[in-house]
């Protein structure tokens, strides 16, 4: 099928994309600005194919400055979007251990030691202060699923541009070094791609220009990433993993709509958390799981009703029930994860083109941004009849993106972060001399891969849990078919969860009540081990440690199995997988493809 | 012989989302229903998906779908089924919430059934979910076919074959697992279908681009209906209960698993 412009996935960036584009393809008179090429005497045919089971499905909460989302919607009233509300009032708190079982180092627990003189009930010390370049005083507090439902139908209703969601693509058609469309994922097939009766092959859509906007574990993203390389000294060597939980708060609950909370410092020091408040007594609340966190068995999911359950966010919680709840992975390289923005017949856009501001943890106005910037660079070209090739999206895009307000911000960022490879008290100096200094001064470090970072288990937990105990546990767990840190949590002093089945539930409730997780039938899997004899001597196995849905699990041979109908397709075993492929390219032997399903809410 | 047939499906919200009944200045509705991602009511699915496969097998035949619903939800619901099968729509911009008198459904959509330019009634078959699974009352699409004048009506329809002399063979739901089989001379008449016998189809990005060419239109000029509801209590509204434990099991035999889950449900 041919079109003239297919987009790959619909996120803050494809949205400010099509909201642009959509706004200005026809004449007051409702003409069109210029014809179709694909289908002539028509406006351009533009289409996004979303993986998703819906539009808004599978996103997260988010605090943003939304300038340039304002600057799309010059009339934008908050309460026209459920869940958003402006920014109130912020907080940013260092959260305590109360409990004694987080690792902390020995700067820390000095640092503790004198803080605790000052500490009140909640073990927790707010920042007197926040520093400029983490304020988002202007800004909204949004639901992501919600605000891109709204987009959409701004988007779509202005029947210019069409969205299909549940139609993932899954790769890009690259012919003589030119992207000349996409191939979505075939139909009726088992498990392991073998076509069913029902097979229907994906289609081929044929498209002038590919709009790649599919974040940063997407398919296509990553296609283009082996096909066309990393510029140099670019790669994406740090991610995270946010999970959240979308909760009514108690009915008494004092907190006001735009409140917006921040914590570091619990569970473990790298783990950082975020609660927004919003309106109908609504919040989300999360945490970030870093790649710079280097334990090998680092759960999000565990971490996260721990730090729920501290005392600074309990006395907030305590009687609030989960609405939704889910994870994505973030890709934290920012501007050194830029990949070639442009080619022949194809741009890249948002998250996955490394539009994520590292410094002030901003990432959805900036994707936003990108989309904006392209939309306007197409819509010269269109008008000048000019063809999608590098030397024009580079002269039209590109230009826009580089004399941006972003760019310029993202150029100070670029360095904030490497102070955590050093540790977390240096990466914490590190973003602070970064942020005040507007760059200027920075901690030096040389990221490194996630799987080449990572310790072992037994060094992980040496002088905590013998090798011998850890080496029981792995057998008893891989007998259970059990993930392993819950285990090693036990006995690393981490308290059971008093599960209350309101906001404290287990994994697999927080999947179907928070979640609503679905796979439709007929797909292959996506999570795919692609040498299995390489699994079979991993010890370490984090993509089932790290699954955000537990739907990686110990299997047969200790070759993890995958279970598709709890997939949430977060991306974490991606960049979680710590063995090489033998074929010296360098990659993991984990494939994360395309694939449809995941989460089904879109309060998230 | 060609078909003109009409499919009547509403839209309902997202079973799988948190659905919490409340009293409104207006009545009942559902807690933050604009929030909730809507669905096309899965009876309605089985309709339209049999009304495209009828299309299909006799050359000439075309299918409108009918629908009921805010604009904006329409829209979005659109966006998923609309790449499933050919259909021209017809939007009403009215309520979906369920909450609402099956009659002045039934009013609307015969109404925009009328208003289909080209209609051909004497080729007419009309197509709907035998239930809703928003109101369950099993009585929109009968009211539907007496504004309309069609006295050959069939409820929780499950086959529907066209014989060689043009006339229809439908099996119907009767008690205790079995069918009624019904013989029809022939159009016009209503077939208010139970699930069918057909798969959902897969995604056809083509019969989507299709599609989307009436679909926007038929979007921006829906005619806005409102429901007086006069007449119209409700007692209470409350939903199902819910009670869920969670355990995982492998290699569990399904005579035991079938064991357990009568075991419990007769606790409760």
């Amino acid at each position: 099928m041919d079109v003239d412009i297919v987009c790959v996935g619909f996120g803050p960036a494809t949205g400010g994309f099509l909201t642009t584009l959509s706004k200005n393809l026809l004449k007051e008179d409702g003409t069109p600005v210029v014809e179709s090429q694909a289908m002539p005497g028509m406006p351009p045919q533009v289409i996004c194919y979303e993986r998703a089971d819906d539009v808004g499905f599978g996103v997260s909460g988010v605090v943003t400055p939304a300038r340039r989302i304002k600057a799309s919607f010059p009339q934008l009233d908050p309460a026209q979007i459920p869940m958003a509300a402006p920014v109130k009032s912020e907080k940013v708190a260092y959260l305590l251990d109360p409990i004694g079982a987080s690792r902390r180092s020995l700067a820390l627990r000095s640092a503790d030691a004198v803080l605790k003189l000052f500490k009140g009930k909640d073990h927790a010390i707010e920042l007197p202060w926040i520093p400029p370049f983490l304020a988002k005083h202007d800004g909204l507090v949004l639901s992501m699923g919600q605000f891109m439902q709204w987009v959409g139908t701004q988007a779509m209703g202005s029947g210019t541009v069409q969205v299909w969601p549940s139609t993932p693509a899954a790769s890009a058609l690259v012919e003589d070094k030119k992207v000349v469309g996409v191939r979505l994922i075939d139909q009726g097939v088992e498990k392991n791609g073998a076509p069913t009766g029902a097979f229907t092959p994906g289609m081929d859509i044929r498209a002038a220009l590919t709009v790649i906007g599919d974040g940063p574990v997407g398919a296509l993203g990553q296609q283009l990433d082996r096909e066309f390389g990393m510029p140099e000294g670019h790669h994406t060597y740090e991610w995270a993993v946010g999970m959240k939980m979308v909760v009514d708060l108690p009915a008494d609950s004092k907190l006001e709509p735009g409140t917006v909370f921040h914590t570091f410092g619990f569970p473990e020091p790298e783990i950082f958390g975020f609660m927004y408040i919003h309106p109908g007594n609504i919040a989300s609340l999360g945490i970030f799981v870093p790649s710079w966190f280097d334990c090998p068995v680092r759960t999000a999911y565990r971490y996260l009703q721990h730090w729920v359950m501290h005392p600074y966010l309990w006395q907030h919680l305590n009687g609030a029930t989960l609405r939704s709840w889910g994870a994505k992975t973030l890709g934290e390289s920012g501007r050194r994860g830029e990949p070639h923005l442009v080619g022949d017949g194809y741009a890249r856009i948002g998250e996955g083109s490394g539009t994520t501001n590292v410094l002030t943890g901003s990432g959805v106005d900036e994707a936003w941004a990108s989309g904006t910037q392209l939309a306007d660079a197409v819509l010269e070209l269109l008008k000048a009849g000019k063809p999608f090739t590098k030397e024009n999206l580079a002269a039209t895009y590109v230009a826009r993106r580089r004399a941006s307000r972003e760019d310029k911000e993202s150029r100070v960022a670029e360095k904030a972060r490497d102070g955590f490879c050093c540790g977390f008290v240096t990466g914490l100096i590190g973003m602070g001399m970064t942020g005040l200094t507007g760059g200027l001064l920075n901690i030096w470090g040389t990221p490194k891969a996630p799987h080449k970072r990572l310790p072992s288990i037994e060094r992980y937990y040496r002088g905590r849990i013998s090798a011998e105990e850890i080496a029981k546990l792995r057998t008893e767990c891989q007998a259970k078919g059990l993930s392993l840190h819950n285990e090693l949590m036990d006995r690393a002093g981490w308290p059971a969860i008093p599960l209350d089945g309101k906001l404290l539930v287990s994994h697999q409730d927080a999947l179907l009540m928070g979640g609503k997780v679905q796979a439709p039938a007929g797909y292959a899997d996506h999570v795919v081990f692609t040498e299995p004899a390489v699994c079979e001597k991993c010890d370490v196995k984090t993509c089932i440690t790290i699954c955000s849905g537990q739907a990686i699990a110990p299997g047969e041979k200790g070759v993890p199995a995958f279970d598709r109908e709890k997939c949430i397709h977060c991306g974490a075993c991606l960049w979680n997988c710590t063995q090489e492929r033998t074929d010296g390219s360098g990659r993991t032997v984990l494939e994360f493809r395309a694939g449809t399903g995941g989460l089904h809410s879109a309060e998230n | 012989m060609p078909y003109h047939i009409v499919v009547c499906g509403s839209i309902v919200p997202d079973p799988l989302q948190t659905l919490e009944p409340v009293t409104s200045p207006t009545g009942p509705a559902l807690k933050n229903e604009l929030m909730l991602p809507a669905v096309l009511d899965p009876w309605a699915g089985h309709a339209l998906f049999e009304a495209a496969n009828l299309a299909k097998q006799h050359a000439g035949s075309k299918v409108w779908f009918v629908s009921m619903g805010p604009k904006a939800k329409l829209q979005q619901v659109m966006m998923t089924i609309a790449q499933k099968v050919p259909f021209e729509l017809v939007a009403i911009d009215g309520p979906s919430s369920g909450f609402t008198e099956a009659s002045e459904v039934a009013a609307a959509l015969a109404d925009a059934i009328q208003a289909i330019p080209g209609l051909d009634k004497a080729h007419l078959l009309v197509f709907g979910g035998w239930e809703s699974a928003s109101r369950g009352a099993g009585a929109t699409m009968q009211m539907v076919g007496e504004r309309l004048g069609l006295v050959d009506q069939f409820q929780g329809v499950d086959k529907l074959t066209v014989r060689a002399d043009g006339s229809l063979e439908i099996l119907e739901r009767i008690e205790g697992g079995k069918h009624q089989v019904s013989t029809c001379a022939g159009t016009p008449a209503l077939l208010g279908w139970a699930t069918g016998n057909l798969p959902e189809p897969p995604n056809n990005p083509q019969v989507g681009m299709l599609n989307m060419r009436t679909v926007m239109p038929a979007l921006q000029k829906a005619k806005p209906v409102k429901l007086a509801g006069e007449g119209l209590a409700f007692a209470s509204v409350s939903l199902p209960k819910q009670r869920r434990e969670t355990r995982i099991v492998k290699d569990m035999a399904p005579d035991d698993i079938a064991r357990e889950i009568v075991e419990w449900i007769k606790k409760d």
